[in-house]
């Protein structure tokens, strides 16, 4: 049923359909109003059986995760930014256990200098860790996400972060049809375990690998993400069957068929960017967008097949790799070598991405002349500046 | 039934003993029907107090649970020796996931239990001293203070051993790592089973593996709490200690002797029982066989440190009346 709802409770109502037997979490902005929400279902005994286990950091977060999960209980966490980096350690154990944990990043800078708003440099510092990154476009999709999370992960034996932008959509009230506990029944099986910790069949889970095995271990992992790629668009399929409605998948492509300029993007500022290029288009600029939702796996072949032919192509970065650029654009050149990509670094710290920058900007790309590396509504006069000091 | 405490005063072999007992009074270990819980094949070093300790106490941790018990391991020795892939001598469900997060991993595991509505189940969570009163100490406190349903074992042998013998927080003072080479200068060891009972936990308690029928029975005692749980071993490192590897359990020994060790148990916070010293002595007899004390006894001798740790022990005497006659009841 639609109704108008904060972001974060259409996510926690979400994942309370989705029957988890564990959740736990550490506050963090902007992450908390959905474990709060959470906490309250789970005190009416709405959820039960399900545990909420109030932790000391987000470190021990995850690792309540990776311990129920490896007894066969559905576990679910959220963090946002800084917390995302002090479970880093666990989150590579949880993708090498092959324990299927489903996790919110609510997307925030990460500090110094501290900075609470939303961009995605803390997801993206995670990149290589194992897990499968979904983002979100609009709450209605981060919603959706986590019906399909679960379903990828459990099936694949992986964790999958679900990143939704934190303030912009964790915060945002807006019309939202929350998956009804009867959808998410008929979509989302029963949690079965590969492995458990069970006293009535001991096993030893976590044994120490040494070099005569690691690289198989790795290149399993790394198998096992090539599958995802084939199981993300089923589970995407199977859920619009199942609700009528279309989110998740690899890629989105908005009007690229045929399109001289791609703008390759992720996350909640694909609604402005559609906005801006429906202008152009109008004004007869053939530009297109395509939206990654699927940022690990990295779908390439889709990628691919989506820009070619296209004469250039823009991505617009929410992170930055500091001392080279684009942390996206590489993977998107390595999809489509030849083809000439300018990456954009924009919305850093929460910066606004406003139509009318998106606007100059895109206008400078279709005309050739757009730099290599763009940081978007960059105060000039403030980093001359500083530079002519420190030089 | 509740557990009996049973004391031998006699050395040497427990057989006498535990023939005159009731089959079910008998150690765990005598009992053929024993768990091996850690079982042989392992690569502990010879003379590795940590493997007997381990050993002792899961195999005392499953007869109390009727082999209803899942463990959950902290990075270190004991995970190291015990589960190079794709060997493993574990014969319990075992997970490992890292070094400070063993405690932590053992409430999710506990958590996932409750929900299951599987109380027949309970958990273990191990790890030596740099896991547990180190890095692993803030997911500790947290499961403390939570009171989650685990019985977390430390096996102490003072530093980090797996990586070479390297200070940790539980490192006596003067004693020479190797990363401290002129002996440890900072304070005596953090004391972990003060930490912990002063969570107010159920039930705290320390052993040796020079009792070992003291530590079957306290690990069987914990089992009959339910919430959190700490039990602390002192595990000699014939490496790290230098020491032989036949010198394992006498140097455990003359660490309770001397007051270095206070063995004692705990409830709710408040200490119901110590190990009294029949014969003590002064610490110079537990320092002097460690060669990782040799340099206090060397062409300058350092009787200022001596008197250091004698005045640690002797505190320990006074706080835990380690020297008072047993109650008579």
């Amino acid at each position: 049923m639609r109704s108008q709802i904060e972001g974060s409770r259409a996510v926690a109502q979400t994942v309370a359909r989705c029957r988890p037997e564990v959740v736990c979490a550490y506050p963090i902005s902007p992450q908390t109003h959905i474990v709060e929400a959470l906490s309250v279902l789970v005190a009416s005994g709405e959820l039960a059986p399900c545990e909420f286990v109030n932790v000391e950091s987000e470190f021990g977060a995850m690792s309540v995760a990776i311990g129920a999960s490896a007894t066969g209980a559905r576990a679910y966490t959220a963090t946002a930014s800084q917390g995302l980096l002090y479970m880093a350690e666990a989150l590579y154990n949880a993708s090498g256990l092959g324990l299927p944990i489903v996790m919110t990043v609510a997307n925030r800078a990460i500090g110094a200098p501290i900075n609470i708003w939303n961009d995605h440099s803390d997801a993206m510092s995670q990149r290589d860790s194992g897990w499968i990154q979904l983002y979100a476009e609009s709450n209605q999709e981060a919603a959706d996400l986590h019906v399909q999370a679960f379903r990828i992960a459990e099936e694949l034996s992986l964790p999958v972060m679900v990143c939704m932008d934190g303030f912009v959509l964790t915060h945002a009230v807006e019309g939202i049809d929350v998956p009804s506990q009867e959808q998410v029944e008929a979509f989302l099986p029963p949690f079965e375990p590969r492995q458990v910790l069970d006293p009535d069949a001991p096993i030893t889970i976590g044994a120490m690998v040494g070099p005569e095995a690691f690289t198989e271990v790795r290149y399993l992992a790394h198998e096992k993400h090539r599958r995802a790629l084939e199981v993300i668009p089923r589970v995407a399929d199977d859920f619009a069957r199942t609700f009528w409605r279309s989110s998740g998948g690899l890629v989105h492509s908005y009007g690229c068929l045929g399109a001289e300029t791609i703008v390759v993007a992720l996350g909640s500022v694909l609604g402005t960017v559609k906005d801006t290029v429906d202008e152009l288009r109008a004004e007869g600029v053939s530009i297109g967008v395509l939206g990654v939702t699927s940022f690990r796996p990295f779908p390439s072949d889709a990628v691919r097949a989506r820009l070619r032919g296209a004469r250039r192509v823009v991505v617009l970065e929410r992170a930055l790799a500091v001392g080279m650029g684009g942390i996206v654009s590489g993977d998107v050149r390595e999809s489509v070598p030849g083809t000439p990509i300018s990456t954009v670094v924009a919305g850093l710290g929460g910066r606004p991405v406003t139509k009318k920058s998106l606007r100059a900007l895109f206008t400078d790309a279709v005309a050739d002349r757009l730099e290599p590396l763009t940081f978007l509504d960059l105060k000039r006069d403030v980093v001359e500046r500083e530079l002519g000091r420190t030089s | 039934m509740p557990v009996q405490r049973i004391k031998f005063y006699q050395t040497g072999s427990f057989a006498v003993g535990n023939r005159l007992l009731d089959p079910d009074q008998r150690s765990v270990q005598a009992d053929t029907a024993r768990t091996n819980s850690l079982t042989k094949g392992h690569r502990a070093c010879q003379g590795c107090g940590e493997a007997l300790g381990a050993r002792y106490v899961l195999d005392a941790v499953m007869r109390a649970t009727g082999n209803r018990a899942v463990t959950v391991n902290a990075t270190g020795c004991l995970e190291v020796f015990s589960t190079p892939f794709p060997e493993s001598s574990w014969r319990v469900p075992w997970l490992h996931s890292l070094f400070g997060n063993a405690p932590a991993v053992a409430t999710g595991v506990a958590a996932a239990l409750r929900a299951k509505g599987r109380t027949d189940v309970r958990v273990v969570g191990q790890g030596g001293d740099g896991g547990t009163v180190d890095i692993g100490l803030a997911c500790l406190s947290g499961m403390f203070e939570r009171n989650d349903d685990v019985l977390y074992i430390c096996y102490d042998n003072g530093g980090y051993m797996n990586t070479g013998v390297q200070r940790s927080g539980a490192t006596p003072h003067g004693a020479v790592t190797t990363t401290t080479p002129a002996g440890n200068s900072f304070g005596q060891g953090k004391s972990l089973p003060l930490i912990a009972m002063a969570h107010r936990i159920p039930y705290v308690a320390t052993a040796t593996v020079a009792d070992l029928r003291d530590l079957e029975y306290k690990a069987t005692r914990a089992m009959e709490f339910r919430g959190a749980r700490y039990l602390h071993v002192l595990v000699p490192c014939p490496l790290g200690w230098r020491t032989g590897s036949g010198e394992t359990i006498q140097v455990a020994r003359l660490a309770v002797e001397t007051g270095v060790f206070p063995v004692f148990e705990a409830v709710d916070g408040e200490v119901t029982d110590a190990t009294r010293i029949r014969r003590l002595r002064p610490v110079e007899d537990y320092l002097r066989p460690q060669g990782r004390f040799a340099h206090l006894f060397g062409d300058t001798p350092r009787d200022d440190v001596i008197s250091r740790i004698q005045a640690e022990a002797d505190r320990n005497i006074r706080t835990f009346g380690l020297t008072e006659p047993d109650e008579v009841s």
